[in-house]
């Protein structure tokens, strides 16, 4: 295979994990707080078309990538006032926000069919973008990917080296001996849903801006729900996330190259979807959960007089 | 004065009913908000939407067109949800229930009605029934959670019917669209005249109501089924096989979606194409949900989210809305019936 081909088809690896990256990352910080929310693909998709509308608007996609970011956090204050406060099903919660993201991005994005915006600029860094192969593959995207490889390390130091974090784990692993030890359990697992909410909301910003600039109904296609998977093959853990994500990347962007080999467009489509299946059993054996540290009250609401 | 939140035993039938039906209004009056800020009258929107599903003998029809198909697939899910095991699958259940169904039609289009039919029902089951199997044999031996995987297999579904109509199934009576060819009459199911409602499939679904009443009720199976959803723990030391009870509720509740998909193909089509099914499977988990799991519930419920059905695609046509329109309403009433059990499980109480 020619070298060029390699180049491009990593590159759009790093492209096609982004959104992932960033929807895992924040999946985990809510999960490890204990709160399950299957609500990704909703809160994407209005991220996705938040964005595409308001860089129409302004002309400025930063504005529209902040935009997202706002509606992300605030679709997923829905969730946790379900969840948390009012101590409902996190799973029927979860799915009622993907439904009502995708139907109410469909009635917002109704007008933007078919419209083009101004996709956020390429940013190729200064000298190490001359380096011969790793230079076009790594160092010259937009800077949501930068923005996005750079969360990596700070969400893992934090998550595993500060006193934040360890309120974090404390209150997704044993919320009552978290809050007799002053921990606010509440505040902490409604911070940590906004935070997903918010980089779900960003990672749907790349999908219309970046990605495929454009707003198309549904487009998240199932994303948000591989982010979910991709939380549990992450082992909660943000490094292990850069991995995965790329990994789905990079089938994402095999597909295009295999298409001219005669393997049909609908069976190539198949494959993240199986991968996805592939990946959860490889991780999800019960013995194997407790090892690799699942948070041991997740999904569960904690109430005060229940302890 | 003081607010003191306590928890109440188990809530009667008239206040769930209560709360449901308050959970219903609160979550369309909010939808009229959102109408309304989008610049369209939500009162005539609601209005169509009303004329659209129940205003006329034809829409009655319409409604209970749709009403088939989200009744096999809620009340199948119904039991599966009762266990606790969440199948969110009933979408590709269906479409691999209409794929195999189809592949019966278009094998043995010469076989007379009386038997061709049943062939095809029995096939769809079996596909959908599988296609259900499959996540849950990966749950009972791997522990693989059933809501990713049911999930991926909708996708995979879909992808595998594209294939299936774009690629070796493709019609060579349709002039290029991704249809197969027209099933031969045998394979057709009757219609009531003048409508679209294929009777013997509502007979299969109102029949198959009743008997998974009767299953959950009054059998050893039903009760087996409950125990495990209540209590995990407490249906060991029931000397209850977890395992068979996650493989049996996949199996109902997947063959039924698949009966569902039969239907849409045998009764509606007469086909395969893309696009059979607009989210039955998923508007049938709020159903189930909605119903309370009880069968009765979830018959009325079906009736009423047909009705929504129809009546989206009216506002889809008068008002030019998107169809996902439907997606949200679906989204607001799950948000707070799911928000309403808080009511039902505790109370508010005020003191001075």
């Amino acid at each position: 295979m020619e070298v060029e081909l390699i180049i491009s088809v990593l590159k759009l690896t790093m492209e096609a994990g982004t959104p992932l990256l960033l929807g895992t990352l924040g999946e985990i910080y809510a999960e490890r707080s204990g709160v399950l929310n299957l609500g990704v693909e909703g809160m994407m998709i209005m991220g996705a078309v938040t964005a595409f509308a308001s860089t129409i608007y302004t002309g400025n996609p930063w504005v529209g990538v902040a935009a997202a970011a706002a509606v992300g956090g605030l679709m997923s204050l829905i969730h946790s006032f379900i969840s948390i406060t009012l101590k409902g099903n996190q799973i029927v919660s979860g799915l009622a926000l993907t439904m009502f993201g995708l139907g109410l991005s469909g009635l917002i994005g109704k007008n933007y069919i078919g419209l083009t915006v101004r996709r956020i600029n390429e940013f190729s860094i200064p000298a190490l973008s001359k380096i011969p192969f790793l230079g076009p593959i790594i160092f010259q995207h937009d800077l949501l990917v930068y923005l996005s490889l750079a969360l990596v390390p700070i969400m893992w130091f934090i998550l595993f080296k500060t006193r934040i974090g360890i309120n974090i784990r404390s209150v997704g692993e044993n919320p009552a001996a978290a809050d007799t030890l002053g921990v606010n359990v509440v505040l902490t697992r409604y911070l940590c849903v906004f935070t997903g909410g918010v980089l779900a909301g960003v990672a749907g910003a790349y999908l219309s801006l970046v990605y495929t600039p454009e707003w198309i109904e549904g487009m998240t296609a199932g994303k948000g729900w591989i982010v979910i998977a991709l939380t549990i093959f992450s082992t909660w853990n943000p490094l292990n996330a850069l991995v995965g994500a790329y990994l789905f990347g990079g089938i994402d962007a095999i597909q295009f190259n295999l298409q001219p080999l005669g393997i049909p467009v609908n069976v190539l489509k198949m494959l993240p979807y199986l991968m996805t299946i592939i990946v959860l059993l490889m991780v999800t054996r019960k013995t194997i959960r407790k090892k690799i540290g699942a948070p041991a009250a997740l999904g569960i609401p904690y109430s005060r007089e229940e302890k | 004065m003081k607010i003191k939140i306590e928890k109440t035993s188990f809530p009667s039938k008239t206040k769930s009913l209560t709360v449901t039906l308050f959970s219903v209004i609160t979550a369309l009056l909010t939808a009229a908000a959102i109408f309304q800020f989008y610049g369209v009258n939500p009162l005539s929107a609601y209005e169509k939407i009303l004329y659209g599903a129940f205003g006329t003998p034809y829409a009655w029809s319409e409604t209970i067109v749709k009403t088939i198909p989200l009744l096999l697939c809620s009340i199948g899910l119904g039991v599966a949800f009762k266990a606790v095991i969440w199948n969110i699958g009933a979408e590709g259940q269906l479409l691999i229930g209409a794929i195999t169904a189809t592949c019966v039609a278009l094998n043995f289009p010469n076989l007379p009605s009386i038997s061709l039919l049943p062939l095809m029902f029995i096939s769809g089951f079996i596909g959908g029934a599988v296609w259900g199997l499959i996540p849950g044999f990966l749950k009972a031996e791997f522990e693989a959670d059933e809501i990713i995987t049911t999930l991926m297999l909708n996708y995979i579904a879909e992808n595998l019917l594209k294939y299936l109509v774009y690629g070796p199934w493709k019609g060579s009576e349709e002039w290029g669209f991704p249809y197969t060819n027209k099933f031969s009459v045998s394979a057709q199911l009757p219609r009531i005249p003048n409508t679209r409602i294929h009777y013997p499939t509502l007979l299969i679904g109102l029949i198959l109501t009743v008997l998974l009443y009767i299953l959950m009720t009054k059998t050893k199976l039903g009760y087996e089924i409950r125990v495990v959803g209540e209590s995990r723990e407490a249906s060991k030391y029931a000397g209850i096989n977890f395992k068979k009870i996650i493989l049996i509720v996949m199996i109902i509740s997947g063959g039924l979606a698949g009966l569902a998909g039969v239907g849409e193909v045998a009764g509606i089509h007469h086909r395969l194409k893309v696009g059979i099914s607009p989210g039955y499977g998923y508007t049938a988990i709020i159903i189930a949900w909605l119903g309370k799991l009880n069968p009765l519930g979830i018959l009325i419920a079906s009736v009423l989210f047909g009705g929504l059905m129809v009546g989206g695609d009216m506002i889809q046509v008068s008002l030019g809305l998107p169809f996902s329109v439907i997606n949200m309403f679906n989204g607001l009433i799950l948000f707070f019936v799911v928000s309403g059990e808080f009511l039902m499980r505790y109370k508010i109480k005020i003191k001075r």
